[in-house]
């Protein structure tokens, strides 16, 4: 049977082959990542480490190992910003803190944490709740890099104007450049603001439970994942949150299926805050 | 035609506006939009272009079906990407052309999607998002309408797109309305 493939279908098989060779080679598999998404990163992958080519980029990751690190990065593109989406962090503030400060100890884990940038958002809410003493946030990512330089907490200082105003839309009861101190064009966190996080690499696709957390935020994440493997992640979402424990994803994902419904109950589901247990039952606080 | 997606930035309110408040609507196609607004939520957007359009506006969800006879608008601070089975995925990437939404990423993957049976239009904005992605849909089949530059009260994105990739139809706002109806209905 002759049939002659367009450059599209060529693509779609190098995309299917580089996830299949990621995963033979080094033990991480993409193949329930959206298609769509999953392709413009290789594409980008491609230009920079294959010479536009998928196929070239293939052969690049199976005989060099030393480039894993940067293939993570790019194909998880660790993109995010300081009390993003502010209202959701003026919620957790008024809402869920004042929730959690009943327990003697505060477990919070942020999966997919990019670079610390929500860590650090977490860990100024915790500080001014007068809860971070008590409180450890387990961050982590699949990308080591993504976590090494989350770990650094130095980020562009063209970011500042945005993330203090977002400070400040979030219900910040101090001032932004309280936390941070801007040099040579790079704005660095307070290490302080750091001593009870742990960064560690853990993978939703393929790893267990990482913690029993109080808080699971886990914010535009599963946009990247098809239905079966979204599942996944918030089975697994449930099993680490204690009773009553609070869940807090991205403002556009929708974790309507069954599964997330029986599970969970919103607490705010505008701002996709839910509740685990059917203590809530629906009732919107 | 089976789709058919619209971009615009500065101005592409009002030039959204005109093109959807032409549109028949017997349309069966998808109608897709991607328009920077600057603003945190595109509900007002969905709703203003919703009373001018005979066609229902509805925000695009993350992994719903694409629907024909519907517009749907990209949400604000995401990329809107078409699966092959023609499906909505969203991005929390980077900008692209200091933009998410960005034209190019929208149309890049409905054109991969749709092919020859994708409508490209670009219309009135202050940068060059867009052009990209038209040159991607034209490449793959697509079918490339752009505003005159002339008619548009922002010019660059329209004449960005026409310089890298050329246009099939380069008309004025009034006319892409009349246009579109007549290329997609039998
Ligand atoms: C767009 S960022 C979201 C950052 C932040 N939560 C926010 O909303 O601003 C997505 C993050 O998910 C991470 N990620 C992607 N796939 C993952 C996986 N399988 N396991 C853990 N993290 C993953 C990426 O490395 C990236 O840092």
């Amino acid at each position: 049977m002759s049939h002659v493939l367009d450059e599209i279908e060529l693509e779609g098989i190098e995309l299917d082959l580089f996830v299949e060779a990621m995963r033979r080679r080094h033990g991480y598999d993409f193949s329930q990542y959206a298609p769509a998404s999953l392709l413009r990163r290789a594409r980008l992958l491609a230009e920079r480490h294959g010479g536009g080519s998928i196929s070239a980029l293939i052969h690049r990751m199976l005989h060099e190992p030393e480039l894993l690190p940067q293939l993570l990065e790019g194909l998880s593109v660790p993109a995010s910003d300081m009390f993003r989406d502010p209202s959701v962090f003026h919620a957790l503030r008024e809402q869920v803190l004042p929730m959690l400060a009943s327990h003697p100890q505060i477990n919070i884990w942020q999966a997919g944490c990019a670079h610390g940038e929500e860590v650090y958002s977490l860990a100024i809410l915790l500080e001014e709740a007068g809860l971070y003493e008590r409180s450890q946030i387990f961050a982590t990512d699949l990308s080591t890099r993504a976590l090494e330089r989350a770990h650094e907490g130095i980020y562009p200082l063209r970011s500042a104007q945005q993330w203090s105003r977002n400070y400040v839309a979030a219900g910040g009861l101090h001032s932004f450049s309280n936390y941070c101190s801007a040099r040579y064009g790079l704005l660095k966190l307070d290490r302080r603001l750091r001593r009870n996080v742990t960064f560690a690499q853990h993978n939703l696709t393929a790893d267990e439970m990482f913690c029993e957390a109080q808080l699971v935020l886990c914010r535009n994440v599963l946009i990247y994942f098809t239905n079966p493997l979204q599942q996944r992640c918030l089975a697994l979402f449930r099993d680490s949150l204690v009773r009553d424990g609070f869940l807090c994803l991205g403002l556009r994902e929708r974790p309507g299926a069954a599964a997330a419904e029986a599970d969970f109950a919103p607490v705010d589901a505008n701002l996709r805050i839910y509740r685990r247990g059917a203590a809530m039952s629906g009732r919107r606080l | 035609m089976a789709a058919i997606v619209l971009g615009g930035s500065a101005g592409g309110t009002e030039a959204l506006k005109a093109v959807l408040g032409g549109l028949d609507p017997r349309l069966p196609q998808a109608v897709l939009v991607c328009c920077h607004t600057g603003s945190e939520t595109v509900e007002l957007l969905c709703e203003m272009l919703g009373h001018v359009s005979q066609l229902p506006v509805i925000e695009a969800g993350e992994r719903e079906p694409v629907r024909g006879g519907v517009v749907q608008v990209a949400p604000a601070g995401y990329h809107l990407l078409v699966e092959r089975d023609f499906h909505f995925t969203l991005s929390a990437d980077p900008r692209v052309n200091l933009s998410r939404p960005s034209i190019d990423v929208l149309f890049a993957s409905a054109a991969a999607a749709w092919r020859n049976a994708l409508i490209g239009v670009v219309l009135s904005g202050a940068n060059a998002d867009g052009a990209e992605g038209m040159w991607e849909l034209r490449r793959l089949g697509g079918c490339a309408i752009v505003q005159s530059p002339d008619s548009a009260l922002a010019r660059v994105m329209p004449q960005a797109a026409i310089d890298r990739a050329g246009a099939d139809h380069c008309v004025p706002l009034d006319a892409i309305a009349p246009l579109l109806n007549r290329l997609c209905l039998p």
